[in-house]
């Protein structure tokens, strides 16, 4: 008994999901249409988007670094897809590769100076936050680009019923990058690099290009985010995603990911995604004013962080 | 007494057998101006238990950190088992049987006992350009035997490191080395900050390391930890070696006088 219940406390994402069950539960009896097929539709559609984005962050947060230019790339990355397809013409899944090619290059370009000159990677990437959203405005020279009817948007947003097929990509993500991070050794190296580098270091593992390799895998993600919003609303905004690194970086440290490097799961990268989302669309439903849509993930990022830290004490005090 | 009583002459230490396992000649190393080594001699034979003491900056941990392939050494020569060798990461010397464990960065706090013990070695069910699927079973399987040996028996393969006490965390990294079949087991202060009974556990598994034919490098300040285990000293100072010297022909008194 006290082995589960130590099990249970030491695993963050296990207080997140009883979060998550509370508001919804919250939700379905304050306002019962929350939970009809139509709103849950609404959820799902949203759900995605945000979570392939949360993935890599977490994923790169686990290693010990930041990405705050993922709202940036967020935009930057649809914005090239479609010039490239609308303005050159350039075959749809050409179009694309190169796209996401950007992504990995701006991913690339934030590790490789955070590591070559030793600086926060926090400092990095909030100036490839400027430097992304600047280029993806430039690009679209103030006014969307035109979206060209070619554009293969039904692989990635095709109204499936209950959900998109964004949601089949976001499945597949989950299942490819939790057994990495979970079941390869891959993972174990993100874990050590993050947890300890110079442990990581002295048992002979290459944590330069462990967190290359998150920095990329971050940046990659955040671009395919984006292409599946940009797919979704038929158009490239070069505001897209504004403020997004802050929602994904919440999802993780509500997931129970510690911001010191180390610590989290792709299980909890989810149900942080969840919980952002389905309070963003619950105040809604509740008639609530939307602009307290922050102050509750702010509350709950604050509120998650001090349960997870107590909770840790506590499994670490009992034997086991 | 005449400080020149303690100061052991270059032609009295002791000279590497034809067999040793580790051999290094003038080891030099520059840290920008400053010269940390400038010119070590140094070696260990098989089965032998090595104390490496000296004064804070005296250079023994650069002197390991170049064994352990951590640091590259700016001159001299390193030859293990009678050859040559060059070091290029902590890989290449783990390749050839030399583990290194250090006080603080030893394990990875966080992470589980079993997959601490394997970092950078997962043993793994299939692989791809050396990515592949890790053998949890054999991970967790392979760490109770360890913990057995180390009598932490009631310790699941589980628990996060962190929740392990220094000396335990210490002897966790000794079972890795055995485990991994180390032939030199380096130590950088593995007694630091433990209390008495924590060090003399950690004192026993050294010493037992020399019963499973593993070779040991044990670096401490405190001579009072190494004279009993150690069956050569090798003192340092300013760089350089200043001592090279079986145990049985010198006391913990003479050896105090002669590093201080
Ligand atoms: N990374 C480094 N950069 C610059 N100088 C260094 C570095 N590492 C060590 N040194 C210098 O090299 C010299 C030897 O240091 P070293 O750490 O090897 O000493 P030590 O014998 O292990 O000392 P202690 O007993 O305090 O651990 C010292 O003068 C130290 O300041
Ligand atoms: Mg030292």
């Amino acid at each position: 008994m006290s082995k589960l219940a130590k099990a249970l406390l030491s695993r963050p994402e296990i207080s997140a999901l009883v979060m998550l069950l509370v508001v919804v539960t919250g939700f379905a009896v304050y306002a019962p249409q929350f939970i009809s097929t139509g709103n849950t539709r609404v959820i799902l559609f949203a759900v995605p988007e945000l979570g392939i984005l949360a993935l890599g962050t977490g994923i790169l947060m686990i290693a010990g670094e930041f990405d705050l230019s993922v709202g940036s790339v967020f935009a930057l990355v649809p914005m090239v897809i479609v010039i490239l397809m609308g303005k050159l013409g350039i075959d749809p899944a050409l179009a694309i590769c190169l796209g996401l090619l950007v992504a990995i290059l701006v991913g690339y370009l934030n590790g490789w100076i955070t590591l070559t000159f030793g600086i926060p990677s926090f400092v990095t990437t909030l100036g490839m936050l400027f430097i992304a959203r600047s280029i993806a405005t430039v690009l679209s020279g103030g006014f969307p680009p035109p979206f060209p009817a070619n554009t293969p948007t039904g692989l990635f947003v095709a109204d499936l019923g209950l959900f998109r097929s964004s949601m089949l990509w976001f499945l597949a993500f989950i299942v490819l990058l939790g057994v990495m991070l979970h079941r390869t050794n891959l993972g174990n190296w993100i874990y050590a690099t993050g947890g300890q580098r110079q442990a990581a270091d002295d048992m002979g593992i290459d944590t330069r290009r462990v967190k290359l390799f998150c920095f990329m895998l971050c940046s990659f993600l955040a671009g395919f985010a984006g292409m599946i919003t940009t797919f979704r609303l038929r158009s490239a905004l070069p505001s897209l995603g504004e403020g997004l690194e802050l929602q994904a970086i919440a999802a993780n440290v509500i997931g129970g990911t510690a911001l010191t490097g180390g610590i989290g799961s792709v299980a909890g990268f989810v149900i942080g995604t969840f919980l952002i989302r389905v309070i963003d669309n619950g105040l809604v439903m509740a008639r609530i004013d939307a602009n307290w849509f922050r102050l509750a993930i702010g509350t709950l990022t604050i509120l998650a962080v001090i349960l997870n830290i107590t909770l840790r004490r506590k499994a670490r005090a009992m034997r086991g | 007494m005449a400080l020149e009583e303690h100061v052991q002459p270059k032609e009295s230490f002791v000279r590497p057998s034809a067999d040793a396992l580790i051999r290094c000649e003038r080891i030099e190393k520059w840290y920008g101006s400053v010269h940390a080594l400038t010119g070590v001699d140094f070696h260990c034979e098989r089965n032998e238990v090595v104390g490496l003491v000296g004064d804070n900056g005296a250079g023994k941990s650069t002197l390991i950190k170049i064994l352990s392939g951590a640091e590259r050494h700016d001159g001299g020569k390193i030859f293990v088992e009678g050859r040559e060798v060059r070091f290029r990461s902590p890989k290449d010397a783990m390749a050839l049987g030399i583990e290194t464990i250090y006080q603080y960065t030893a394990m990875v706090p966080h992470m589980s006992i079993a997959r601490n013990i394997f970092i950078g070695r997962e043993p793994l069910k299939w692989s791809l350009g050396g990515l592949g699927w890790m053998d949890l079973r054999k991970m967790a399987d392979h760490a109770i035997n360890s913990l057995t040996n180390i009598d932490l028996r009631t310790r699941s393969p589980d628990t996060p490191v962190e929740e392990l006490s220094g000396g335990q965390r210490q002897a966790v990294a000794i079972a890795r080395a055995m485990y991994f079949k180390s032939k030199v087991l380096i130590l950088d202060e593995p007694t630091n900050h433990l209390s008495v009974k924590e060090t003399n556990k950690v004192l026993d598994f050294v010493a037992a390391l020399r019963d499973q034919g593993i070779t040991s490098v044990f670096i401490s300040h405190n001579l009072h930890h190494i004279h009993p285990i150690a069956d050569r000293i090798v003192a340092m100072a300013r760089g350089e070696k200043i001592a090279d010297i079986r145990k049985a022909d010198i006391t913990v008194e003479q050896m105090t006088a002669m590093i201080v």
